[in-house]
């Protein structure tokens, strides 16, 4: 009996490794997430007040060091949103003149779907179940984000509930530019826990610390973004370079609390995404 | 029998439902607690073996229903899990007063280890380094859950009553 159920999984293991999701067992997976959905959802708002007052009492206890940063943050992002107001509408210009033609841009070409994070994934992973699926639109791919910036992209979904892939996962890598100097790269999970890093900058570009790190918007067959140009991801925290290195070593703090993800909006593009050739 | 098999089916359900939802997302110094596991080492003790590793299995495949994960893995894992702890409850640890906590020790090392390997094999992420990292305080959390798991059961399930013919060792 034990030894056919051993044999049982074994057998569901590789027919899931290797099938798609859209295979037999895809169909038995989304019978079992429609049937726990409703459950996890009642109890994620169960666990919402007990979880708030930790979040609040957690958060006090940084709440000075943080109240200074984010005092300086607000007057240097006010000079750069004076500036950026006035380049922003002299950009529309230009572009309506170019007739030019351009990708989904963020968040105007999008339609937001928000909805709640109902189930987490284990210590080895870094992802997340959302109650919304097929059924509202979010389908694989679909970019993922708070209002804090990126959180990741969808990897599979069903009807009513879809798992997102979080940008700290060990698979997750995205296209991303310096807002400032305009150096690409690609944001990917970097050696520690809970780290990310700026990869390929070559050492000829510059990038400092505190520069603001955003998608790049860019598709190539290697790191095929999904996402849209300009989601902030986090700023520089670090940057370093060897002799023997080709590449810059860039550290990020990205601006979304991965740990404490509660509510999040799923991007459904208003218009055609263009394929990489 | 039956009424056993409901209650364990509904405790079990209610520890998955709770795990994925808010279980998952608790990381103490670095520990992960596991109520799943806590509640069907907890059963194993009481119903012995095979009984817990069907529940084992069954629980496992709905976890991993329900976290989108490779069908199976968890599955397998709490199957085992169940197996060795009901083994463990008919013979040695039978009315040990430490049999949870001790089962609970080793159970979750095991599982913990044994998760790492399976994910090494199938190419899939294994950070062995934040594992063993959090192993001591992933012990500790699912001790700490076992004392009131542990009661919750046993009000469920009652402890078997000895057979009149089977012989009781006295040492």
């Amino acid at each position: 009996m034990v030894a056919g159920l051993v044999l049982l999984a074994l057998i569901l293991i590789t027919v899931s490794f290797r099938g798609s999701s859209s295979g037999p067992l895809g169909g038995i997976q989304t019978a079992g997430v429609t049937v726990l959905r409703p459950f996890e959802v009642a109890a994620e708002r169960v666990a919402r007040p007990f979880r708030d007052v930790y979040g609040y009492f957690a958060g006090l206890v940084h709440v000075k060091a943080q109240n200074e940063r984010l005092k300086r943050e607000v007057s240097e992002l006010r000079q750069k949103a004076l500036l950026g107001e006035g380049a922003l509408s002299q950009n529309a210009e230009l572009r309506k003149q170019l007739n030019f033609l351009d990708s989904p841009i963020y968040p105007n070409d999008y339609s937001p779907v928000n909805t709640r994070v109902i189930g987490f994934g284990n210590e080895f992973d870094e992802r997340v179940v959302i109650a919304a699926g097929r059924d509202d639109g979010v389908i694989q791919e679909t970019p993922v984000v708070t209002n804090q910036g990126l959180v990741g992209s969808v990897t599979r979904a069903t009807g009513s509930s879809a798992l997102v892939t979080l940008l700290m996962d060990e698979s997750s890598a995205v296209q991303a530019r310096d807002q400032d100097s305009h150096a690409f790269g690609v944001v990917r999970h970097g050696e520690g826990a809970g780290s990310l890093i700026l990869d390929r900058v070559t050492k000829d570009k510059r990038v400092s610390a505190g520069d603001v790190i955003v998608t790049a918007g860019t598709r190539s067959k290697q790191y095929p973004s999904l996402f849209p140009a300009n989601i902030p991801i986090g700023y520089v925290v670090s940057v370093g370079q060897s002799d023997t290195a080709p590449f810059k070593q860039i550290q990020i703090q990205p601006f979304v609390d991965f740990s404490s993800l509660d509510a999040v909006t799923a991007l459904i593009t208003k218009k055609r995404i263009p394929k990489a050739p | 029998m039956p009424a056993d098999v409901a209650k364990a089916a509904g405790l079990l359900f209610i520890a998955v439902v709770v795990q994925l939802s808010i279980m998952s997302q608790v990381t103490i110094l670095g520990g992960h607690p596991n109520l799943l596991l806590v509640a069907l080492v907890c059963v194993a003790l009481l119903r012995g073996a095979v009984f817990a590793a069907v529940a084992g299995f069954s629980a496992g495949l709905l976890a991993d229903t329900g976290a989108f994960g490779t069908l199976g893995f968890t599955a397998l894992l709490l199957t085992l899990a169940g197996y060795w702890t009901g083994r463990y409850g008919e013979t040695t640890g039978r009315d040990r007063a430490h049999a949870p906590l001790l089962s609970i020790a080793v159970i979750t090392f095991l599982y913990q280890v044994a998760a790492l390997v399976l994910r090494f094999m199938l190419g899939q992420n294994a950070p062995a380094g934040d594992i063993f990292k959090g192993l001591v305080p992933t012990i500790l959390l699912n001790l700490i859950l076992t004392v009131p798991m542990y009661a919750l059961v046993r009000r469920l399930l009652r402890p078997r009553e000895w057979s009149p013919r089977e012989v009781r060792l006295l040492a």
